[in-house]
């Protein structure tokens, strides 16, 4: 930390003087000032990247009418300059991004030591930087430039922090602990902010406060109410370093968020009868006060409420926009903030609420991709807020125009507002108590007395007070920032080593496991019957009233029919086994990584001229792959025909193929990144594995939900259509999800049995003489026919893929790689395995998979004869035939099965299903012609389209690529 | 509440209720007018269909089991004793009570609530929840939700999860270890009104 304080200052001196001097210029002139300013020497000159930007900026604005290059930076022609310094353009902005890059690189610089983050929370080093910062200004500017302006803070800053923490605060906690968090939130603000205002005034009659504080009671009573709220910002900052438990947490975190509309009201009451003078107040105006109070709080909540229907309800719809999906979070949730403010209302309520009620609707209507956007947007929002809000806070302290000091004023308020909080805090807690399930003990209340952290708000509520009513304003802000300081810097420091010591308990990351889902929806439940029995009517029962209602109403309105039915057990389901297999990836280390997942990756990153380093690769690794792999560097020949070899090696037998390009771009839709298509795998088949052991016995069950489903009617329909037209339409390399989609849905089954046979196929194909590319003859014309061409095609293009076209994927992981697949997995698999034992597999058939083929499969007895003849195929040998033969027969029953589990995983994963690469196909075998006048009418669509997207690259190594593809 | 008012002298056995489910006389009170209300025919006793008359306990899913879970096996009445004993389950543990852990484990205990949860799902009795067992619960808990093959793969990973003899069953010992880093006494009680 020493090491980075001075490099922390230097960053900091420049760019508070850059700021500085280009304002302090643009006051005197006014006008743009011309190059040789002096912040342009002085940027370059520091040297810090960052600094690079503003000739950059400055020129590119330029260059827009001049033609010149940046580098003439310096160069003035006569009457034509060729470079203009336009600070007064840039400016807003400028200064802008340069706060956020000194926030931002603060915050680095503060975590680059571990020991020291732990000891002193963020907040406190934020406002240190901030006074420094500020004495830095001062001293170059004679004068504070900047402060934490009211304007601003309310607007832009507060909204941004307080929207985050309404997004993701817990509901369920929340109102578990809503009686506790109203009572302290108005009782205990209403309680402080009298209790202050009056000893305040008993002090300065007591003349204990300096009479140069010229302030009566009103005035007292306006500071009392302003200091003494909770801050939602200096909780937030302070509390999410210390850790405690969940409730405790929320207890204060609600309170501060609640109090804002005591605050609100208290604040605006005083104003108005500062304004008027106590003396014009009428008894009328007090209960005027009061009915204010509800207004302002209900109202509040009833906007936020309105905007979290709306925005539910809006999301409901994005499905084919899913791009601005956070959009219109965000949107909502800011405008739910500026309605209450525009109508006076509690903004901070609404807010709030808006959050808390749409996050349950929203996270489910929304795609995951979203999901993620907004939370990592509200996330870096409401951080860089904070940052910028506590540095402004330090930056602000520095300012002596504004400051009046008095320590009467001062000590008073320090001791009056600690005291009366935790005084507040027992006594209400003594009440609440009483009623509450779980009690708070002392430790809690300690926590939540230390804890009352008071910060921005008040500071901003402060400053706002017009200096003409209030004539104690300077001592009143000197007091605040004071009071903010200590609470923030001192209490913050403390409270952590104060929650060790009294070993208040603290909060667990856990994730809950699908028993303690399943076992607390049932406690639910019981404890609602039980109080019915009992015949009270108590929290459980209006919960459940309350999700009553929510199901059969509201999630209607809100939620997307697709996810209406979507349980949250199931959710809950998902999301833990994609951890877990995320953690089996983590744990597995290098045997799973290497072999299975981050080979696709390999081979993916390596573009295909460098194959022979793969295979180095694979070699050196040692897995289970290399077991092919052996038998391919036996095998002599050119080097182009040991490319080929590993081509098809890894082309049959790795596991997935991956498309290595995402070449297409949209501004609709975004496609999945390698390592998500990758967890997607994982979990699918984790899901696959486990759905496989019900395999044998639930045939006829699955058949019942088949039919089941198929009156589901339209709306499933659509999910399981949607996502994959919108594929093929987007991105011609995907045109075989259309296909192909379908198969790896399947039952991981088939691919087992492809993986399995690939060994085989493995053997075979290196005793097989192998055709050469070159030395096959283009049969280009074949190519275009629809029926029997286009699968050829795809091999024809697989063979060389370095040489053709892109559009065969790079497959991944070998038949052998499921020797290293972790137990559970294993099990399930060998249980998978055995039970296929009976279907005699054929190497290459994949096609049945598809469930419409797998349907003419059964119609098509001729098919067989019709694929006897092997003229039509290249390198097929006479065995191949009778194997076909065998498999043609035996599919259609077991295939029947595996539909049905397809079509069951193809619901529930239709989102999923075309963003996962398709699993082999290159390894499709030609339709067999006598099939063709069948199958054609069905399989034309996709047939055509896949033609259409193979037949420019493949060419010239059609016929040849079929032989060892096919087997 | 029903048109006559309790009054201890009313309550069988008060005295020992009282001692030995810790409620207090007010709760007493309280749950022997419900128990009265409850009890149309007045009879001294409750019937299973005594509880179906609850309105609000017709759309619990689980409700039936749970009003099983009242009755002790083979029996067809309730007395008020029981009920309240069976009530007393549900009290929020006293921290002050628990320390003196000398006397009989009260109702309220971690382990009964857990006994009394774990046997709505164990409806044989066999002291095991079975994969078929934990899917009835499932099936009723979510009704129409989710499909078949969901509840399936729920099922199968909750006894994988909680299975540690690898008797495809969750005894009682696996539900409460599952459940060890769940504060029971937080999610099984209620607040019983004075």
């Amino acid at each position: 930390m020493k090491m980075q304080f001075p490099l922390l200052l230097l960053l900091l001196l420049f760019s508070a003087t850059a700021d500085l001097s280009g304002t302090a210029d643009l006051r005197e002139t006014g006008l743009s000032i011309p190059a040789s300013a002096p912040p342009l020497h002085l940027c370059p000159q520091s040297g810090a990247p960052r600094d690079l930007a503003p000739p950059g900026l400055a020129s590119a604005r330029s260059a827009a009418g001049e033609p010149e290059e940046a580098q003439n930076v310096g160069h003035h022609g006569g009457g034509f300059r060729v470079v203009q310094w336009e600070w007064t353009y840039v400016q807003t902005p400028y200064i802008i991004a340069m706060w956020l890059l000194v926030a931002s690189v603060a915050k680095i610089l503060f975590h680059f030591s571990q020991h020291f983050t732990t000891v002193v929370p963020e907040s406190c080093m934020l406002i240190l930087l901030g006074l420094v910062l500020g004495g830095v200004v001062l001293v170059a500017n004679k004068k504070q430039l900047y402060q934490l302006d009211p304007a601003l803070f309310f607007l832009f800053l507060l909204p941004t922090i307080v929207g985050d923490a309404g997004y993701f605060m817990s509901a369920r906690l929340f109102f578990d602990n809503l009686g506790a968090i109203l009572t302290y939130a108005v009782v205990g603000t209403l309680w402080n902010a009298f209790c202050c205002g009056f000893s305040l005034y008993a002090a300065k009659l007591l003349q204990v406060i300096d009479e140069r504080v010229e302030a009566d009671l009103m005035d007292f009573l306006l500071f009392g109410a302003l200091i003494s709220a909770v801050d939602p910002v200096a909780v937030l900052a302070v509390f999410e370093e210390v850790h405690v438990n969940d409730t405790l947490f929320i207890i204060v975190f609600g309170e501060s968020l609640v109090n804002d509309a005591v605050t609100v009201v208290l604040y605006k009451v005083y104003i108005s009868f500062v304004e008027v003078g106590v003396e014009n107040v009428e008894t009328a105006d007090y209960f005027k006060g009061v009915a204010s109070f509800f207004i302002v709080s209900i109202g509040g909540t009833l906007v936020g409420v309105v905007f979290a229907v709306i925005l539910g309800f809006i999301t409901r719809f994005t499905k084919k926009v899913r791009i601005i999906e956070p959009l219109f979070v965000f949107l909502l949730v800011y405008l739910a903030y500026l309605t209450a403010e525009l109508f006076s209302l509690s903004a901070i309520l609404s807010m709030t609420f808006c959050g808390i009620g749409a996050n349950k609707y929203v996270e489910a209507n929304i795609s995951q991709k979203s999901r993620t956007t907004v939370k990592y947007t509200m996330k870096t929002l409401a951080s860089i807020a904070e940052t910028i809000i506590f540095i402004f806070l330090g930056i602000s302290a520095v300012d002596k125009s504004k400051w009046a000091w008095d320590t009467g004023l001062v000590s008073c308020t320090l001791v009056f507002i600690f005291v009366f909080r935790a005084v507040g805090v027992i006594g209400q807690t003594w009440v609440l108590n009483r009623f509450r399930l779980i009690p708070l003990d002392k430790i809690d209340q300690v926590v939540m007395s230390y804890g009352g952290l008071r910060g921005a708000v008040a500071f901003a509520l402060v400053v706002l007070l017009d200096g003409e009513q209030v004539k104690a304003k300077d001592y009143f802000v000197a007091t605040t920032i004071v009071v903010v300081f200590f609470t923030v810097m001192f209490q913050g420091l403390t409270i952590k080593p104060l929650v060790k010591w009294l070993k208040v308990p603290r909060s667990s990351s856990r994730k809950p496991t699908i028993n303690e889902e399943i076992h607390e929806r049932a406690f639910d439940h019981i404890l609602t019957a039980v109080e019915d029995i009992a015949g009270l009517q108590g929290y459980h029962h209006w919960r459940d009233k309350w999700e009553q209602f929510d199901k059969n109403y509201l999630s209607k309105l809100l939620l997307r029919k697709s996810v209406y039915r979507k349980s949250e057990l199931w959710e809950a389901y998902q999301k833990i086994n994609i951890r877990d297999a995320i953690s089996v990836i983590d744990q597995g280390g290098n045997v799973l990584t290497s072999a299975r997942l981050s080979l696709p990756s390999m081979a993916s990153r390596a573009s295909f001229p460098e194959f022979t380093n793969v295979t180095n690769y694979l070699r050196e690794n040692g897995s289970g792959v290399c077991l092919d792999l052996q038998v391919i560097d036996n095998v002599p020949g050119a080097k182009v025909e040991e490319d080929t070899e590993t081509h098809h090696v890894l082309a049959e037998n790795l596991y997935k193929p991956r498309r290595r390009y995402q070449s297409h771009y949209s501004r609709h839709f975004m496609s999945l990144g390698e390592k998500e298509r990758q967890d997607r795998e994982v979990f699918q088949r984790n899901m696959k594995s486990r759905m496989e052991t019900f395999k044998s016995t639930r045939y006829k069950r699955h058949k019942k939900e088949r039919s089941l489903k198929k009156r589901q009617g339209p709306d499933t329909k659509e999910d399981r259509d949607k996502p994959r037209r919108n594929v093929s339409w987007q991105d011609t390399d995907q045109v075989f999800v259309s296909v192909e989609s379908d198969e790896e849905k399947d039952e991981h089954s088939d691919a087992e049995k492809e993986e399995d046979v690939g060994i085989t196929f493995v053997a075979r194909k290196t005793e097989t003489p192998k055709p050469r590319p070159k030395s096959v003859p283009p049969a280009v014309g074949d190519s275009h026919s629809p029926t029997a061409a286009p699968p050829s095609l795809t091999t024809g293009g697989s063979l060389l893929p370095w040489k053709g076209s892109v559009s065969s994927p790079p497959p991944c992981v070998s038949v052998e790689a499921t020797k290293i697949i972790p137990v559970d997995l294993q099990q399930a698999w060998n249980q998978s395995i055995s039970s296929l034992e009976s279907v005699s597999s054929p190497p290459a058939h994949t096609e049945p998979v598809h469930p419409r083929v797998s349907a003419l499969s059964r119609l098509g007895v001729p098919r067989p004869v019709s694929y006897s003849p092997p003229g039509s195929v290249g390198g097929c040998t006479s065995s191949i035939g009778s194997q076909v033969v065998q498999s043609s027969l035996c599919f259609p029953e077991k295939k029947k099965e595996e539909e049905m589990e397809e079509e069951q995983e193809k619901e529930e994963e239709a989102e999923l299903q075309p963003l996962l690469a398709p699993p082999t196909s290159p390894t499709k075998p030609p339709p067999p012609p006598g099939s063709a006048p069948s199958s054609g009418k069905r399989r034309k669509p996709s047939v055509y389209l896949r033609s259409l997207v193979t037949t420019p690259s493949t060419g010239s190594n059609e016929s040849h690529s079929r032989g060892p593809t096919q087997l | 509440m029903g048109s006559s008012r309790s009054r201890m002298d009313d309550i069988p056995h008060a005295q020992q209720l009282i001692h030995e489910t810790d409620f207090s006389a007010a709760h007493l009170l309280r749950l022997h007018q419900r128990f009265k209300l409850l009890d149309k025919y007045q009879t001294g006793e409750l019937r299973p269909r005594d509880f179906g008359a609850i309105p609000a306990l017709a759309l619990n899913p689980i409700g039936d089991r749970i009003i099983g879970a009242f009755f002790s096996p083979g029996q067809e009445t309730l007395d008020f004793p029981s009920f309240v004993r069976i009530l007393a389950h549900f009290r929020p543990t006293d921290p002050n009570r628990s320390r003196d852990g000398t006397q009989q484990e009260l109702a309220n205990s971690r382990t009964r609530k857990l006994k009394f949860a774990f046997q709505l799902y164990d409806q044989d009795g066999d002291g095991k929840i079975s994969r078929a067992e934990l899917l009835q619960v499932l099936r009723a808990m979510l009704e129409t939700q989710v499909v078949e093959e969901q509840l399936q793969s729920i099922a199968e990973r909750a006894i994988q999860e909680a299975d540690l003899d690898k008797d495809d069953a969750i005894s009682f010992d696996e539900f409460r270890r599952s459940l060890e880093k769940v504060n029971i006494d937080h999610k099984m009680s209620i607040r019983f009104l004075k």
